[in-house]
């Protein structure tokens, strides 16, 4: 491996062999270009699929309320289902011990809201101190309903980062008032989200001033919790499951609803539908190494195959060396070494290719599914651990080839 | 320097075999200088090539510099190429992609010798052939006599015991022929062995016996008076 002579010899043969290198090595290099690209973009949807669950909890449980679909007891279909505060509370007791964060919500779909002259519609949102880790949002300035809020039903609100850009034009919003529909609130905090724009164009009051004020008594649109998480995310997704269809079931009976009714009460689980894509990620992580291996050894069988051409072109010269006192070792050494060098260092070549072009357009893919396309350091390094490998196999049958010529047959070699 | 007994030789083709030596027996000693004559596809180049251990015989016994030629595995028997034997081929078998001078240079790579030392050899066989000046050049680039005389000096580079030359003017005209087997004369006179097959008689007359093969045996093997190559014929 580290005699200068052999290598000496190698770049000698590969120099005068310019073509068949060119097209071994391009071969090489676009297997594993293609394979870096491949794996750059895998991990870039893992990426992208991940800052999508990132907009909430990931063990969030949220339920909502409709109208029923099917006839049950007695009752027509077409009902309308109303959530209450008593529906919350129950709950939140019977599952007191597998819940992290909870919160009844009262929603105004579109409430006009002022600043000043400026004026647009938001949804706003009468929450409890807790669907601030619900939503997982951040806190950027000021604070969060707290429970002295929810006691006195103060008439405070906290904006999202949009509304404070769109209403407020650069303006420290807080302690200014902001009205909606004509009754004025304080902003006490402005947060921010990183599920985007859409999350943060919403306004959140205390939920007691929210039903005092806008008419909603003691009803409620919708319930959300987080599910408390044991270590193993597996068994997380189990229980969260267990939970939701327990809920689902308990509240199906406290309206009358139809168990196999699915319009009038949905409970829907961040948990489940996040295993689901995970394990659609893994997939497609899956298929894009088995299409990167594919393209490789295309290119390794495409490298064999052209090593195999140039041992057959050169025969005769493996006959001379042979006549002249080459033991077969040293063609065989000669030929992998040949093979392995001219792979790995044009699979290095397409290495680098790829992770410079991930480099250069990773920043520009827009793509709310795609996000940071890249190549990690170990995942590099088991493509250069592939290259070698596939570089003595390339070479392998090709030299057994040539050690087995006899002499006198490669020297006739015409 | 080598003993040769009872040496049979067949090549088969499918369910056709052709019977080519048919119990060949000679001796040549140190410092001789033989030619083996007969016409095409007597089997000269057979008995050269199983002497210079690039092909096997089917029975037999061969000795070369009193050691027995029999069952070597490919690496002893690339060895004692590399050693005992120096080869000249009608079609010069040069690598074309080297220079004189790394083609010359060849041999002492395999036996081992570092790159410095093979240069200053090579350069001066190459300078005993008379082709210094053209040290760097491809085969390509040279005459077939220039060829020749690299090809030679490649032959006598490992320093061999016996020097082996299957039709070495088959392939130049005859002044060129002339020049060459000069060369080889040369290289006798200061104690080389060499076998030469030629199916030309002016050539094989330049040696000191010939060996005259027909139908697969030895049928007339005599000393000749050797007559010196002339370049100004
Ligand atoms: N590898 C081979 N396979 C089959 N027949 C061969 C082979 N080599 C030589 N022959 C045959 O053996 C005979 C002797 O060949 P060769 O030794 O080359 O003769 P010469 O050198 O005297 O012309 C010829 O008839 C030739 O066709
Ligand atoms: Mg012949």
């Amino acid at each position: 491996m580290f005699d200068i002579e052999r290598w000496q010899e190698i770049f000698e043969t590969l120099r005068k062999n310019k073509l068949q290198t060119f097209l071994t090595g391009l071969s090489v290099a676009s297997g594993i270009f293609i394979l870096v690209i491949l794996l750059g973009f895998s991990s870039g949807i893992q990426n992208g699929v991940k800052s999508q669950f990132e907009r909430d909890a990931t063990n969030k449980i949220s339920i909502w309320a409709g109208r029923t679909t099917k006839g049950y007891k007695g009752l027509n279909p077409g009902r309308r289902i109303q959530l209450k505060n008593q529906d919350f509370n129950k709950l939140s007791n019977d599952y007191a011990d597998f819940l992290e964060y909870e919160s009844a919500n009262y929603m105004i779909w579109r409430a006009l809201v002022n600043y000043g002259k400026e004026s647009n519609n938001y949804r706003v949102w009468g929450s409890l101190p807790d669907y601030q880790f619900i939503e997982n949002s951040d806190i950027g300035e000021g604070r969060f309903i707290n429970e002295s809020d929810l006691n006195n039903s103060s008439k405070v609100a906290v904006i999202g980062n949009k509304i404070k850009q769109d209403l407020f034009k650069g303006e420290d919003p807080i302690g200014k008032h902001v009205s909606i529909y004509g009754i004025n609130f304080k902003v006490i905090g402005v947060y921010y989200d990183p599920g985007g724009e859409d999350e943060e164009s919403q306004i959140y009051i205390p939920l007691t001033t929210a039903q005092k004020s806008f008419n909603g008594a003691d009803r409620i649109n919708n319930m959300s919790y987080t599910v408390k998480m044991p270590q193993n995310f597996d068994k997380g997704v189990e229980l969260s499951q267990n939970i939701t269809l327990a809920i689902e079931d308990q509240l199906k009976q406290m309206h009358t609803v139809a168990p196999n009714d699915i319009g009038a009460i949905r409970v829907n689980n961040n948990l489940e539908e996040a295993q689901k894509i995970f394990s659609l990620v893994d997939v497609i992580k899956l298929i894009f190494w088995f299409v990167g291996i594919g393209t490789i050894i295309a290119g390794v069988v495409g490298v064999g195959n052209i090593m195999l051409i140039i041992v057959k072109e050169r025969t005769k010269e493996i006959g001379i060396r042979k006549a002249l006192g080459a033991v077969p070792l040293s063609i065989v050494g000669m030929i992998l070494q040949e093979a392995i060098f001219v792979t790995m260092f044009s699979g290095m070549f397409g290495l680098i290719l790829g992770l410079g072009l991930l480099e250069v357009i990773g920043p520009l893919v827009k793509n709310d599914f795609i996000k940071y396309p890249q190549v990690d350091f170990n995942t590099a390094l088991t493509t250069v651990f592939i290259l070698v490998i596939a570089g003595a196999f390339a070479g392998f049958f090709p030299a057994y080839r040539a050690a087995k010529i006899k002499p006198i047959v490669a020297l006739r070699d015409e | 320097m080598i003993q040769i007994k009872d040496l049979h030789k067949s090549y088969h083709m499918g369910s056709n075999s052709l019977h080519v030596l048919k119990g060949i027996n000679f001796n040549v000693k140190e410092g001789e200088m033989v030619s083996i004559m007969g016409s095409s596809g007597s089997g000269k180049s057979t008995l050269l090539n199983i002497i210079g251990i690039l092909d096997e015989a089917d029975s037999g016994s061969y000795v070369l510099d009193g050691v027995p030629i029999k069952n070597l595995n490919e690496k002893v028997a690339a060895n004692y190429r590399n050693k005992f034997l120096g080869f000249i081929f009608q079609s010069f078998n040069l690598i074309n992609y080297k220079s004189a001078l790394d083609n010359v240079a060849m041999p002492l790579y395999y036996q081992g010798i570092k790159r410095k030392e093979r240069i200053e050899k090579a350069e001066y066989y190459l300078e005993k052939v008379g082709l210094t000046p053209w040290l760097n050049h491809l085969p390509s680039e040279l005459s077939g006599g220039q060829k020749q005389r690299v090809a030679i000096a490649r032959a006598l580079a490992s320093n061999p015991k016996v020097l082996l030359a299957d039709e070495p003017t088959g392939a130049l005209d005859s002044k060129t022929s002339q020049e060459v087997m000069e060369l080889i004369q040369g290289i006798n006179d200061e104690g080389k062995t060499i076998l030469m097959v030629t199916h030309e008689h002016d050539i094989a007359q330049m040696t000191k016996r010939i060996v005259h093969l027909k139908d697969g045996v030895i049928i007339d093997d005599s000393p000749v008076q050797q007559v010196r190559a002339s370049v100004y014929v």
